[in-house]
């Protein structure tokens, strides 16, 4: 029986940048050029019908900044196959959206246009989803501090910065080494 | 203890039968401490337990609140049970406004206290900063209890208020 990542290999050849497989779990690193190509090849040919999540990872200071992760389940006929699969993204570029092969997906992307300010390419309604139209940050980004940043937005909605009193111990955003990124207390602003 | 404010002149009932002497704040306070109507102002899980506590085995009903009006012209007292984000916080203002006087509010949990766990960009830290707040109940969440005895709390802050001061002057100040 060949394995999915075999056959992903030899479809997309050279577009397959990576495979992993752990503990049964299998994740597929590809180009950013052929993904949305290699998701709707899942779910069209391999059977992966049902996207379980869409998110999104921010490796500040490393270039390509962005990394998407789509994690796609074969629910048909007892299959219960789990792939993931990922790729990495430049910082002022756009994502393709995957709403028109899930419409489940529109949601997911919203949640990381508002979180993260990826934008995305097909996304019909290209809307914040959790924080308010005109809020100005991406909270989840890692340059953005744990306690917020105020904003005022009269009649809709204000922030103001949480007092975190010395508060949880955070790492370091960086991938520099271990003793850099140790958590400690640390106010970032 | 509160201080016990009805001072009752002899009383026989075969002479006075049906007629008692009290003092109007007594007796207005009285009334409105023992029908506090609540706007439950359910946001997150505190809600939960302040439905529990609404329900037959705590049963808020015996101190008069179990009319939860979800109408804030109906209500007395709001409970704001839950997390308030910054989302929200200006839609529970917008409610606490449409209230009339006189109105209390009970701060239900640690969420709305002071913003509970959550230190974070997108929850008010209490919702004090926004409305004036009469009791608050610590618990994450609250055992309906707690959410009682907050009540009588405020029951025994409004038996010691001077509500006909406040009705009988001519300009009210906020």
């Amino acid at each position: 029986m060949t394995s999915i990542l075999t056959i992903l290999g030899e479809r997309f050849g050279a577009a397959i940048l990576d495979t992993v497989e752990f503990r049964g779990e299998q994740t597929v690193i590809v180009e950013q050029a052929k993904a949305r190509e290699i998701i709707k090849y899942c779910r069209d040919e391999l059977g992966f019908d049902y996207l379980i999540d869409v998110s999104s990872l921010d490796h500040l200071g490393v270039e390509p900044r962005w990394e998407l992760v789509y994690e796609l389940y074969a629910l048909g006929n007892g299959a219960h196959h789990h792939l993931r699969i990922k790729y990495k993204l430049p910082e002022d570029s756009k994502a393709e959206s995957v709403s028109e092969i899930w419409p489940t997906a529109a949601w997911h992307e919203r949640e990381i246009y508002d979180m993260m300010g990826i934008e995305f390419t097909g996304l019909a309604d290209h809307r914040r989803i959790l924080m308010w139209e005109g809020y100005p940050y991406f909270p989840l980004r890692k340059d953005f501090p744990l306690a917020g940043r105020p904003s005022e937005m009269p009649d809709v909605a204000f922030t103001d910065r949480a007092p975190l009193a010395g508060g949880p111990f955070v790492t370091s955003p960086t991938s520099a080494s271990t003793v850099h990124r140790e958590p400690r207390s640390r106010e970032m602003d | 203890m509160p201080e016990t404010i009805e001072q009752h002149a002899a009383y026989d009932s075969k002479i006075e039968g049906n007629i008692i002497f009290t003092k109007t704040d007594a007796a207005i306070n009285w009334v409105r401490k023992n029908s506090l109507w609540p706007m439950p102002m359910g946001l997150a899980c505190c809600a939960i337990e302040l439905m529990a506590s609404g329900a037959s085995r705590f049963d808020i009903a015996r101190f008069g609140a179990e009319v939860m009006r979800f109408s804030p012209r109906q209500s007395d007292v709001m409970i704001v049970a839950g997390t308030v984000t910054y989302k929200m916080a200006l839609a529970v203002k917008r409610v606490w406004d449409q209230m009339p006087e006189p109105k209390w509010c009970i701060a239900m949990g640690a969420c709305a206290s002071s913003g509970g766990m959550y230190r974070s960009y997108a929850v008010l830290q209490g919702i004090d900063h926004l409305i004036p707040v009469d009791v608050y109940i610590s618990g994450c969440p609250p055992r309906p209890e707690a959410v009682l005895e907050g009540l009588m709390r405020l029951q025994e802050k409004i038996s010691k208020e001077e509500s006909s001061v406040a009705h009988f002057q001519t300009e009210k100040a906020v």
